[in-house]
């Protein structure tokens, strides 16, 4: 029997459901009738509205999508304009202020607060500058995410640009693919960094050769079924299809098809087609797609370029993001400034886009460790871009634990998470800043904390995986993580391993701490001979963290180091999640807002 | 009117006639249960995993784990409010902090979504 979601989906889904929404918003909240609401709220997940958790009503997470991470800036400006006009609520975040915009690790742009009768000053404004939030959540084509540097990065194999937008204009709006069994999630990379996390995503098209009737091709290897949510993560699957870059949207439409017509209807538990490989197996994938879906003969898999990636991969000799500055391929430069967990203040959005467009800089990305690009500055221009005093607070060159640190949306506005997530990741990373010693030749330590198993913040690929749980103190109910070492992408992805449950909330500073100074002692470092020396020069070649945790057993992580309280305090340790919004002053759930109408 | 119960977000929370009424993430104890050998669990509740009405009985099955001993799965059903007048449809939420007993089985009003 299909599930009562899949009954909504067939009454009304897709593009036909905006005008339902912009006549409830036109009508007030209270026109939902009351009855239809959650299906209401089902539908309008498909453009980009997600209803906040209880204690929130008439509130929205607005999502815009914006493929590959890219903004102009002038599109930027317009999103902090929509945030600081419309995505206040009605108390503030003690740490952000009133009115902020959350850059997401699928590059995509959150809003939160907003309410449904300003969604069509919201949408004409996106709309007047190409911005949308179109199947921004819900069963269909998510957002394309990739590298907002493709064809202005000197490391790249093939500019995917023109491919990611080939593909968002054909699968963004389009009816046979608007209603599949649940999300679907595409990368494309063309870069040799891997800096498109294609592993995680339901479909991946990941930079190849390949040799075609004696011609070197250069195009994509294709995987499907990657994904992290509710402890089945999966790396995506090779299944041996290259594609040239013409040939992306063909293959894409076959097998998104395939997963249309043949993914799970019945239980979205087991919807996402990381389960349909996993009962099918990659060859019978392929072999339903040649026959079934495509025109023409598959050709299969080239060479594929993986052994250069280094984004996220734990490397200690090379960045895992995109911070810092970098010479383009143009000669001029792109500068990635960190933003810690992702959250910026629509005032210092709208700064950075005047700063950015000051200097002549046309593009803007977002990318999947949460952090911005500003492109195309001129080499002139570098020292005086570097000197302004926003990059004070969005720096080029942060320190370890703030450039590293990934947090998910949580308790503060999430019904799935178990405990609060931004503000506490905030104030991990500045306790560590203040407090530990960065073990010598660390520049980049990846800590991804996530509020709940669906694993918005991809805790699991990362050094040190945060995933939120609870354990009880001195007889309480306290938040508290399970905590993951070793994950990363790269040539060889590897999810963490889970080596201590159920830490208390305040004691994983403590924890952190302790392991890093059993990694710095422990390490294996080997003095390299003046000639091998590489670019850096580096006299001593160190083992990384997640090489380190690599070298041992399951049961030598666990009780490596010990969970311990410290200076740290943790103001979010009760449970964040019976509130209506964790930091207001009455936050018991009676003291909710009552829904705005009108 | 009949009531009408969603799990809905993957679980995130129970609706009864379309207001959300239980959330995941609240700790229950657990006695007289098989799902782990703690004689109380202790059990972090993290998403719904079916649900059901037996009137007046909002039952449902979560997903979730003891926090005391570890072990994850799936509850047995459990009642987890009740709507006491179907005219009004006002649902009362059990208090979570008692103690719940899980049963095998239940007749379902409705077929268990
Ligand atoms: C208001 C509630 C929620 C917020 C604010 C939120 C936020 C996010 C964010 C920021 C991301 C990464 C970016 C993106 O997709 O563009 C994300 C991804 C994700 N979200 Fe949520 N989320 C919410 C609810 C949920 C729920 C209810 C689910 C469960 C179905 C869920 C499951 C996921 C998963 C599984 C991923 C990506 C991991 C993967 O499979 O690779 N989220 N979410
Ligand atoms: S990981 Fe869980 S808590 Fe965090 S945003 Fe996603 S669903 Fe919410
Ligand atoms: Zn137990």
């Amino acid at each position: 029997m299909p599930s009562k979601v899949e009954g909504w989906k067939d009454e009304v889904y897709g593009t036909e459901i905006r005008d339902h929404l912009l006549q409830f918003a036109e009508a007030g909240w209270s026109s939902i009738p009351e009855d239809e609401r959650d299906a209401w709220f089902e539908r309008f997940k498909w453009w980009g509205l997600y209803h906040q958790r209880k204690g929130q009503e008439s509130y929205f997470m607005m999502r815009i999508g914006t493929p590959n991470g890219r903004l102009t800036p002038e599109q930027l400006r317009v999103v902090g304009e929509i945030a600081k006009e419309y995505a206040t609520g009605p108390v503030e975040n003690p740490e952000f202020g009133d009115a902020y915009c959350d850059w997401t690790t699928r590059q995509s742009i959150q809003l939160h607060w907003i309410q449904l009768q300003d969604i069509p000053d919201i949408f004409e404004k996106l709309e007047a500058h190409d911005l949308s939030t179109i199947q921004a959540c819900g069963d269909s084509w998510r957002n394309i995410v990739g590298s907002p540097v493709a064809g202005r990065d000197a490391d790249e194999h093939l500019n995917a640009w023109p491919v990611i937008q080939e593909l968002h204009e054909e699968f963004k709006g389009n009816d046979d693919f608007s209603n599949l069994p649940r999300k679907w999630k595409v990368s494309v990379t063309g870069d040799t960094r891997g800096s498109g996390q294609g592993d995680i995503n339901d479909l991946a098209f990941e930079p190849a050769v390949k040799e075609i009737d004696g011609e070197e091709v250069k195009g994509f290897n294709t995987l499907v079924g990657g994904g992290l949510s509710r402890k089945e993560e999966r790396f995506a699957r090779d299944i041996d299809v290259f594609a040239r870059p013409e040939n992306v949207a063909d293959v894409s439409a076959g097998i998104s098809a395939l997963f249309r017509d043949h993914g799970d209807r019945e239980d979205r538990f087991n919807a996402r087609i990381k389960f349909l490989v996993d009962e099918w197996g990659p060859e019978k994938l392929r072999s339903v797609l040649q026959e079934e879906y495509m025109e023409y003969e598959l050709p299969t898999a080239g060479e594929n370029l993986r052994e250069q990636y280094n984004y996220n991969a734990g490397k200690a000799d090379e960045p895992g993001d995109y911070i810092g500055v970098h010479e383009q391929n143009d000669g001029q430069y792109f500068v990635g400034l960190s933003v810690l967990v992702g959250r910026q203040s629509a005032d210092d959005v709208i700064e950075l886009a005047d700063l950015a467009e000051a200097y002549g800089s046309e593009m803007i990305g977002l990318t999947q460790r949460q952090n911005l690009i500003v492109a195309d500055i001129a080499e002139d221009d570098l020292d005086d871009f570097l000197d302004e005093p926003l990059l004070e607070t969005y720096s080029p060159d942060p320190h370890p634990f703030m450039r590293g640190s990934i947090a998910c949306t949580g308790t503060e506005y999430c019904s799935l998470s178990i405990v609060e997530t931004k503000n506490r990741m905030v104030r991990y990373a500045r306790w560590l800043k203040e407090n530990v010693a960065v073990p010598g030749g660390v520049e980049d330590f990846h800590i991804h904390l996530s509020g709940c198993t669906a694993s918005c913040a991809q805790p699991q690929i990362a050094d040190i995986s945060l995933r939120g749980m609870k354990t009880r103190k001195d007889g309480e109910p306290v938040e508290a993580f399970d905590i993951g070492l070793g994950g990363g992408l790269g040539e060889n992805p590897q999810f963490a391993d889970w080596v201590e449950m159920r830490v208390a909330a305040d004691e994983v500073p403590g924890y952190i701490d302790n392991l890093l100074r059993v990694y710095e002692s422990e390490r294996e470092e080997r003095v390299v001979p003046e000639e091998q020396r590489g670019r850096d020069g580096e006299a001593v070649e160190r083992e990384s963290f997640r090489e380190f945790i690599a070298r041992h057993e399951d049961d030598e992580l666990t009780g490596m180091a010990e969970p311990e309280e410290t200076s740290y305090e943790d103001p979010y340790l009760g449970n964040t999640k019976m509130t209506w919004y964790p930091y207001a002053e009455d936050t018991e759930m009676d003291a909710a807002p009552t829904p705005a109408d009108d | 009117m009949p009531t009408s119960v969603h799990q809905l977000d993957d679980g995130a929370w129970l609706s009864v006639n379309d207001a959300r009424e239980v959330n995941v993430s609240d700790l229950w104890w657990l006695a007289r249960h098989d799902f782990c050998s703690c004689e109380m669990a202790d059990f972090l509740a993290e998403g719904f995993v079916e649900i059901g009405v037996d009137h007046p009985n909002v039952e449902g099955r979560i997903a979730g784990q003891c926090i005391d001993c570890g072990e994850s799965g799936v509850t047995d059903w459990l009642t987890l409010g009740r709507v006491v007048d179907p005219d009004s449809g006002r649902f009362y939420a059990v208090d979570t902090t008692s103690v719940h007993v899980p049963e095998r089985r239940r007749r379902l009003a409705r077929p268990p979504e």
